[in-house]
């Protein structure tokens, strides 16, 4: 078993560390206009009230780091991921996780950003790992890397390690060591394909035990499909976190995931005396 | 109607893929034409499926398999229904646009189309402009359904639709566009034929389109 490695983020004021050692990281997935047509429409019309309150509200509730995408269609998307980055900065103190595929909006991100940012995403495809590694290593960043590559995802847990394998090697070559690394193993929806759920298990399995990087995963998509999503998107959460998988990008809305990630926490030891798990009992409580 | 193909229905509905082939030669047997057992057995069954999802009484994986079950029992009636010259309702063309790499939503609806008559060729995902307007060219499609999740990759529907336009082919084709992140209004911008908003949706507006052709 290789050593668990410890990825940290900071913002100008936090530092987050990411480790299969500590408590589950949350990267708060809302600030993301792709499916909700509202806050797409405000960033059409430079409105980025939203952002702010999407930020507040997830760190309210237990976000530790804010996923922050700004793609809409026919956008500048520099400019949109520029300001929303700005925004955010300015309401929350956590650190961010900057989402794009575009590395001109990357760049300008990554310019006026206060801290060491988590950079999502690159993937396998030779034009995004030769674009978009060299700005993680200018700006000194940590980036997810995404099992798939020029000939799409890979259906096997193997070939999606050898992806991994793939980027990590690039990196490095660069000098950015695996502790910058958070690999996504992909998870598709088990309403296509009732395996699905079992690969990207299986997947996370294999990476952690070959590289001992973070992981992370947008585990919604896996009930996509199916009825009663809910229960699924939690159970599978807590598999998944004792598959390895460190740092979910996820709802922190949702109060049934992230009472999965607590008993997933706890169940694997990370939660001494059930602190956590007690405190966030007593605020449920509370807020009926 | 006959009994035969009410259990061609219902083995459609229940996702019956591996009884339903056995059924089709029964069908075939007692005398029933290729063509009654898809439009009479296999489509309404198709119908009940489609009208279930679209009400949320049916999920993805019932789809699937009630799809697989209609693709299990065309395998027999396919050489048949050529030999014997029955037209279906229309040809559909199918891709997830450039950059995109989702299947499912796009899946689905061939699924919907196929079980409502059409004749179905999926590009498969990332497909580029060029590639649609080789297969429209080869294929010569009634409907191009093009499909996109991101709201990075929607902007390739309407390169796509240019593609088609300066290939000079637009004319012979109506385009169908979905995905989560376009909308009527989207598609009327783009200058796209049709915009469906899920897959159930997808085969009654193609129905619609050939029909206005």
């Amino acid at each position: 078993m290789t050593e668990n490695l410890t990825t940290t983020v900071s913002s100008k004021s936090q530092t987050v560390e990411i480790s299969r050692n500590l408590p589950t990281v949350i990267i708060g997935e809302r600030i993301n206009p792709t499916g909700r047509k509202k806050l797409q429409a405000a960033l059409e019309e430079n409105n980025f009230t939203i952002v702010r309150q999407d930020a507040l509200d997830q760190v309210a509730a237990g976000a530790t780091i804010l996923d922050v995408n700004a793609g809409i269609p026919d956008g500048d998307e520099p400019v949109l991921l520029k300001e929303a980055v700005r925004i955010v900065m300015e309401a929350t103190d956590v650190p961010l996780c900057i989402d794009t595929a575009d590395p001109d909006a990357l760049s300008a991100a990554l310019s006026i950003y206060e801290g060491k940012a988590l950079v999502n995403s690159v993937n396998g495809e030779e034009r995004s790992l030769g674009e978009m590694l060299p700005l993680v290593k200018e700006y000194g960043a940590a980036v997810i890397g995404l099992c798939m590559d020029d000939d799409g995802i890979p259906e096997s847990p193997e070939k999606r390690l050898t992806v991994a394998a793939k980027i990590i090697e690039r990196a490095s070559k660069l000098g950015i060591g695996p502790e910058d690394i958070v690999i996504d193993p992909l998870v598709l929806t088990m309403g296509a394909d009732h395996n699905a759920g079992r690969i990207t298990l299986e997947t996370t399995e294999l990476v952690v035990k070959e590289f001992g990087v973070n992981i992370t995963m947008g585990a919604s998509n896996v009930s996509f499909g199916l009825p009663d999503r809910m229960h699924i998107n939690a159970a599978f959460m807590a598999m998944a976190i004792h598959a390895g998988l460190t740092c979910p990008i996820t709802n922190p809305l949702v109060t049934e995931l992230t009472t999965a990630v607590l008993a997933a926490d706890l169940a694997m030891g990370r939660d001494e005396w059930g602190t956590r798990w007690i405190e966030a009992f007593r605020s449920r409580e509370k807020s009926d | 109607m006959s009994e035969v193909l009410t259990s061609i229905s219902n083995a459609i509905i229940q996702g019956k893929k591996d009884d339903i082939g056995e059924l089709t030669q029964k069908a075939l047997d007692e005398g029933q034409s290729a063509q009654d057992i898809l439009y009479k057995g296999l489509m309404p069954g198709m119908d009940h499926v489609s009208d279930k999802f679209k009400a949320g009484d049916m999920f993805v994986p019932e789809v699937m398999r009630s799809a697989r079950s209609m693709a299990n029992s065309m395998k027999i009636l396919k050489p048949l229904l050529i030999e014997t010259g029955v037209a279906m309702i229309g040809k559909v063309l199918l891709g997830t646009v450039k950059g995109d790499l989702h299947d499912i939503g796009k899946n689905l609806v061939g699924m919907m189309c196929e079980g409502a008559g059409f004749e179905v060729k999926d590009l498969g995902i990332s497909v580029e402009p060029e590639a649609f307007v080789e297969a429209v060219k080869e294929f010569e499609p009634d409907i191009v359904g093009m499909s996109a999740l991101l709201t990075t990759t929607m902007r390739s529907m309407g390169d796509t639709i240019k593609a088609l336009e300066e290939a000079g082919v637009r004319d012979r084709v109506k385009v169908m566009i979905g995905g989560a992140p376009v909308n009527q209004s989207f598609a009327d911008k783009i200058g796209a034929d049709a915009y469906a908003p899920d897959a159930a949706a997808a085969s009654d507006v193609a129905k619609k389109l050939v029909k206005k052709s």
